[in-house]
């Protein structure tokens, strides 16, 4: 497995670096909307949703690092950010040393071929109007203007073949396809443009159980074969089991733990973490009982203060609730975000 | 790597008429008789339009063949004084009826289709700018055309053509008189296109695949109109049908007014209006057969726009 190549190298060399990467929504809608009527005075109002807040994340070359956490806490905008479809409001987002946060369409283009996506939604990610083999071309010729109408069509049947889908159904369209089939093509678009680093937004989430093995079979074939690197967002633990190289949970826009897969299923040291694997559903009589957790999470509209978890965490302390814990490194090698790890209490 | 799904090969393609009858569209209209009956009209007016100078006995815009001593014969059917070669009977300049109607029907289509053509490329482009961009471009387009909208087609195109006959004189109106209609009918309802268009797309512009597209590195003049355009083209199709009919309406009755076209190369319109001067003479058929023309076209446009509106809106697809 290529879990073992990047865990036994010092040094592994990174992709893509994340430094302090925030993302607020203006939710206030228009002009109009943001003025409110206060204390007899006409005040402009504006309202966020804070997606992400902080995060900083190194995606190191070969590795499958799998981003974590429930609905809403920000692991999509995370990945949608770096492919460039948001504009971050803060920190930067390099691609091998080189910033590419705030680069316009045409200084990007050369990155669009390095990084592809993979998205969620096999059925929405493909132009209903386009015959497969169009919307695998397009692609393939943006990319590579010089090359002839031989050489497209060799590339396409190429990447089609690989995903398994037959090269002579190029003239169907996406909805003569079923959803397992689709998300094979949409692998294949981003495959076309032999790509290094690819980013897949809940990729096997939309499909049915028996599909998403084989998709991510395919996925982790690929990865061998073509030497990816991936940043693979879920809520399947089961998948980032089999799948991560390294793990980072989020919980409300922030980073509370990063860890090797094995360490974080085996020593999970954030008390979220701890929560959220407790949880999985388990064929064991003496596992202990799932960690439950009071409350509900907090909007992301007006952030707690302190650590965004204080307000559920069975460790707070007075500090956790005004000062914000940073990432340390932990002795298992993984890093946590955690006001209590680091004074030793947990 | 093999999967089960892949193993069932789809049939093989079907022809194009088998793939028309077995779509939505095509199951209702093998079903919708109005909708048939309305397209087998329209069709007929087309060939009408498109080969009226094959199909009229004689051609209304050449002065030889006028005589005015055959001014306001009544239809062939009137025994005591129709004329056998004129089976419409003529109008108050001695033409024959049913050749003018059939030229007329020509240039009041071609006047719709153009002008819609117009409406449609102006209305397409601003509303896929406005829809896609967002933000303040949306709001300056729209409020565009709100302007255009608060004036009523008629009014715009009424002052607009009446300064323009005044200041260059009748003569030179009269020979632009069909430009001018178009420009006119063409620019006055670009917001209709330009509205739905921006509706589509920003339904269309939040789906995957135009993130996708955008991942790719497309631009967006190129996301706009080979990805968003062709799934939006549904609505343009309704309201097309309908601003055609629109269209020939606003033209006829600019013309009536005397400001379309000029009585040489009468429209549908036109001709209603030489002929009302006649109506209480008892020469009824100058303007009553033009307008019945009128009104069977207007109609069939009409009903073919809201079948296709029932057709192509899921929210009234019925099994």
């Amino acid at each position: 497995m290529s879990q073992n190549q990047t865990e036994n190298t010092t040094q592994p060399e990174s992709l893509v670096q994340i430094r302090g990467l925030y993302k607020k929504f203006n939710i206030s809608g228009d002009f109009l909307d943001q003025l409110k009527f206060k204390g007899g005075k006409i005040v402009r109002e504006q309202e966020h949703v804070h997606a992400i807040n902080g995060v900083s994340l190194d995606v190191h070359k070969g590795e499958a690092l799998c981003v974590v956490g429930e609905s809403g806490c920000g692991k999509s905008t995370v990945a949608r950010t770096v492919m460039g479809l948001l504009t971050p409001s803060g920190g930067t987002i390099s691609y091998r040393g080189e910033r590419i946060d705030h680069l316009d369409d045409k200084a990007l283009l050369p990155y669009r071929k390095k990084m592809q996506m993979i998205f969620q939604n096999p059925y929405a990610s493909l132009n209903p109007r386009m015959t497969i083999g169009q919307t695998l071309e397009e692609p393939v010729r943006l990319h590579n203007p010089d090359w002839n109408a031989q050489q497209v069509r060799d590339k396409v049947h190429e990447v089609m073949f690989s995903v398994g889908i037959d090269p002579s159904w190029a003239d169907r369209f996406a909805h003569e396809f079923s959803g397992g089939q689709r998300q094979r093509i949409s692998i294949a678009r981003a495959l076309a443009v032999d790509p290094e680093f690819i980013v897949a937004d809940e990729p096997i989430s939309a499909l049915d159980v028996s599909i998403q093995a084989q998709v991510l079979n395919l996925l982790m074939d690929a990865q061998e074969k073509r030497n990816l690197t991936y940043l693979f967002i879920t809520h399947d633990l089961a998948v980032v089991e089999h799948f991560g190289t390294r793990v980072a949970v989020m919980y409300l826009g922030s980073l509370c733990e990063l860890a090797p897969t094995k360490t974080l299923f085996a020593t999970p040291r954030h008390p979220y973490t701890k929560a959220l694997l407790s949880a999985i559903p388990r064929l064991q009589d003496d596992r202990p009982e799932p960690i439950k957790l009071t409350g509900e999470v907090p909007t992301p509209v007006n952030l707690p203060s302190g650590c965004v978890f204080h307000g559920r965490c069975p460790y707070v302390t007075d500090r956790c609730k005004q000062e914000i814990p940073k990432l340390i490194t932990t002795s298992e090698g993984g890093q946590v975000a955690c006001h209590a790890v680091e004074e030793g209490r947990i | 790597m093999t999967t089960q799904s892949q193993n069932k090969l789809p049939e093989p393609t079907p022809s194009a008429w088998q793939r028309f009858k077995d779509s939505n569209i095509g199951h209702s209209f093998i079903r919708d008789r109005v909708a048939q009956i309305s397209f087998t009209i329209f069709l007929g007016y087309v060939i009408m339009a498109l080969f009226a100078p094959l199909i009229a006995p004689f051609d209304p815009y050449d002065p030889n063949q006028i005589d005015i001593m055959n001014s306001e014969l009544p239809p062939s059917w009137d025994a005591e004084n129709g004329d056998e070669q004129f089976w419409l009977g003529t109008d108050a300049q001695g033409r024959d009826l049913w050749s003018t109607i059939l030229y007329g029907t020509r240039i009041s289509l071609t006047i719709g289709i153009c002008a819609v053509l117009l409406q449609a490329t102006i209305g397409i482009i601003i509303g896929l700018i406005a829809g896609y961009r967002g933000g303040r471009v949306d709001s300056l387009l729209m409020r565009f055309a709100d302007v255009q909208l608060s004036f009523s087609t008629m009014m715009v195109a009424i002052i607009v053509l009446a300064i323009f006959q005044a200041s260059f004189g009748t003569e030179l109106y009269q020979e632009l008189a069909m430009t001018m209609l178009i420009l006119v009918i063409g620019i006055a309802e670009w917001p209709q296109y330009a509205r739905t268009i921006r509706a589509s797309v920003l339904a269309e512009k939040k789906k995957e695949y135009i993130d996708a597209a955008r991942v790719m590195g497309l631009g967006p003049i190129r996301i706009m109109f080979r990805h968003i355009l062709p799934n939006t083209l549904s609505p343009i199709l309704v309201i097309s049908t309908v601003q055609v009919a629109n269209a020939i309406i606003s033209e006829a009755s600019l013309s009536f007014l005397g400001l379309g076209m000029p009585v040489s190369q009468p429209s549908l319109g036109s001709l209603i209006s030489s002929g009302f001067e006649y109506i209480f003479s008892g020469a009824w058929w100058i303007t009553v057969i033009p307008g019945v023309i009128l009104v069977v076209l207007v109609l069939v446009m009409n009903m073919l726009g809201d079948w296709l509106r029932d057709v192509l809106n899921p929210k009234l697809y019925k099994g």
